[in-house]
């Protein structure tokens, strides 16, 4: 059997085990209900005038803020704490058959909620004309961000037994990582700080990345800073299942 | 008899806390370990160890002739494994739950059905092939962690107390499917009873504060027994061997709880 084959059989499980309890179905209606409130709300879609998804965009780093902790936060802990860790890695898989099937298996349920909100694209096509390609970007940079916190999340899920450490410890991480970016924490440091340091402060922030993405330009550099964050963030979650898993 | 574990030289420490201090296992196909020792004398560390679960600080695990270190994943499609408190997913019916322990062993379709048709039967768990691992009691839950290990029909067998929780005819039954296991397989497995020693094993190994103390057949550890002891004389060689004196009985006592 493949290293392919033995990711996939992981994923089915995790994958299925999002079902298994309610949590599927929490997620999806708070995602989907939150997401419109969002938009419609304070977003105020139709008062724009406008026909474009900005206003969902611009909510999805909030959203995700809470919602993706809640995905990931059962990756490692539960297995630690219902021994199955033991399990696993006496079947024959690789840590990073197991580190890979489970994020991909919450990458997936989080793009299955984000493709649900196609209903949104929909309606602003059928009230007017939107540049179908920048949504498309958009949607692109939302799966690509939930990936970066998912990975965040794994990895911070592995270090305990607890899932609800695992996900308030996910919920600062991702918030960290948000704030880095926000002008009003950048024109603080800016003055004891050299520029250059301010701008490298800047470029590691989320934020950054997603709202030039979210403008609708498909820029090699933000892509490559969100795969590179998930990449980074998924080789330490191996490390730490194989330093943390007897404990 | 192919030599089926060679284990050599294992030792494994945590931290400054050596709790395995240089084992040697060899068990050729055909022979019922049963792997002894009070509480916290390293048996499932060796026992992880063995399986790959934990990396030994020194030594190496050779499984039927496969290098656990040079290739973990092919060494383990050579045994199955029962870990200590029979862990299993919860959310899961029984058969989803070995049907995914059968896909990660490299079966599909028809073939997996079948592998898990088999465990069922071989481990009696047919009432409960539709129930939630989650609600079994804790004798099925056992059961149900040695049908996973059964599945593969792997030539080597590595049960940590696989009878424990089980009323008395459970217990029967699971000895005797060991022992008819054990036929043509390497079998370790760790338990408390020491009757069950004498009633499957045809090899017993102690092990205390990481070292072993004994290693012969459970006729050995017997005679071992002094000729005026009549109940119980494997208790009694047990704390011999496994307490520095004779009064040293409450200590393993306090330590067996």
């Amino acid at each position: 059997m493949n290293s392919t084959a033995r990711i996939a059989t992981i994923f089915r499980r995790e994958f299925a085990a999002y079902f298994t309890s309610p949590l599927a179905g929490i997620f999806l209606v708070i995602y989907l209900f939150m997401s419109a409130v969002l938009t419609f709300q304070m977003g105020g879609l139709y008062e724009r005038g406008q026909a474009d998804l900005r206003p969902f965009f611009q909510v999805q780093p909030w959203l995700d803020l809470f919602l993706v902790p809640a995905l990931s936060m059962r990756l490692w802990a539960e297995d630690r704490r219902t021994g199955t860790i033991e399990l696993l890695l006496t079947l024959p898989f690789s840590v990073r058959d197991l580190v890979l099937g489970k994020f991909l298996a919450a990458w997936a349920f989080a793009c299955v909620a984000l493709a649900l909100t196609a209903p949104l694209w929909i309606t602003v096509a059928w009230l007017g004309s939107p540049d179908h390609g920048t949504i498309l970007v958009g949607y692109i940079a939302s799966a690509l961000m939930a990936g970066a916190f998912l990975a965040i999340g794994a990895f911070l899920s592995a270090f305990t037994k607890n899932q609800v450490i695992a996900f308030v410890l996910s919920g600062v991480a991702c918030f960290l990582l948000m704030v880095i970016g926000f002008p009003m924490l950048l024109d603080f440091v800016s003055g004891w700080l050299p520029r250059t340091a301010v701008e490298a402060i800047a470029a590691m922030s989320v934020m950054t990345h997603f709202e030039s993405m979210m403008r609708g330009v498909l820029d090699g550099r933000d892509v490559l800073y969100f795969v590179s964050v998930t990449a980074a963030f998924l080789f330490l979650n191996g490390i730490v299942v194989e330093w943390k898993k007897a404990e | 008899m192919k030599e089926l574990i060679v284990a050599r030289g294992l030792r494994k420490s945590f931290g400054s806390f050596e709790a395995v201090r240089g084992i040697d296992l060899i068990v050729p196909a055909g022979q019922v370990l049963g792997f002894l020792g009070p509480n916290g004398a390293g048996k499932s560390t060796t026992m992880r160890m063995l399986t790959g679960f934990l990396e030994p600080t020194e030594g190496t695990v050779t499984l039927n002739g496969i290098q656990l270190a040079d290739d973990p994943i092919a060494a383990k499609r050579t045994f199955g494994y029962l870990p200590e408190g029979a862990p299993a997913y919860g959310d899961m019916r029984v058969e989803e739950f070995l049907n995914f322990v059968a896909r990660s062993r490299g079966y599909t379709g028809a073939e997996a059905r079948a592998r898990v048709d088999r465990s069922i039967e071989r481990l009696h768990l047919e009432p409960y092939r539709r129930q939630l691992v989650e609600t079994l009691s804790k004798g099925y839950k056992r059961r149900t962690g040695l049908a996973q290990a059964i599945l593969h029909d792997p030539p080597i067998l590595v049960l940590d107390e696989p009878t424990d929780g089980l009323d008395p005819n459970q217990k029967h039954e699971v000895r005797e499917l060991i022992r008819r296991l054990g036929d043509d397989r390497a079998v370790v497995l760790s338990t408390h009873i020491l009757e069950e020693v004498e009633a499957v094993c045809t090899r017993a190994v102690i092990i205390s504060e990481g070292r072993v103390v004994f290693d012969g057949t459970p006729k050995a550890l017997d005679a071992k027994a002094a000729a005026n002891v009549t109940s119980n004389r494997l208790d009694h060689v047990f704390r011999m061997l496994t307490t520095s004196d004779i009064g040293g009985a409450s200590r393993t006592k306090a330590a067996s709880q």
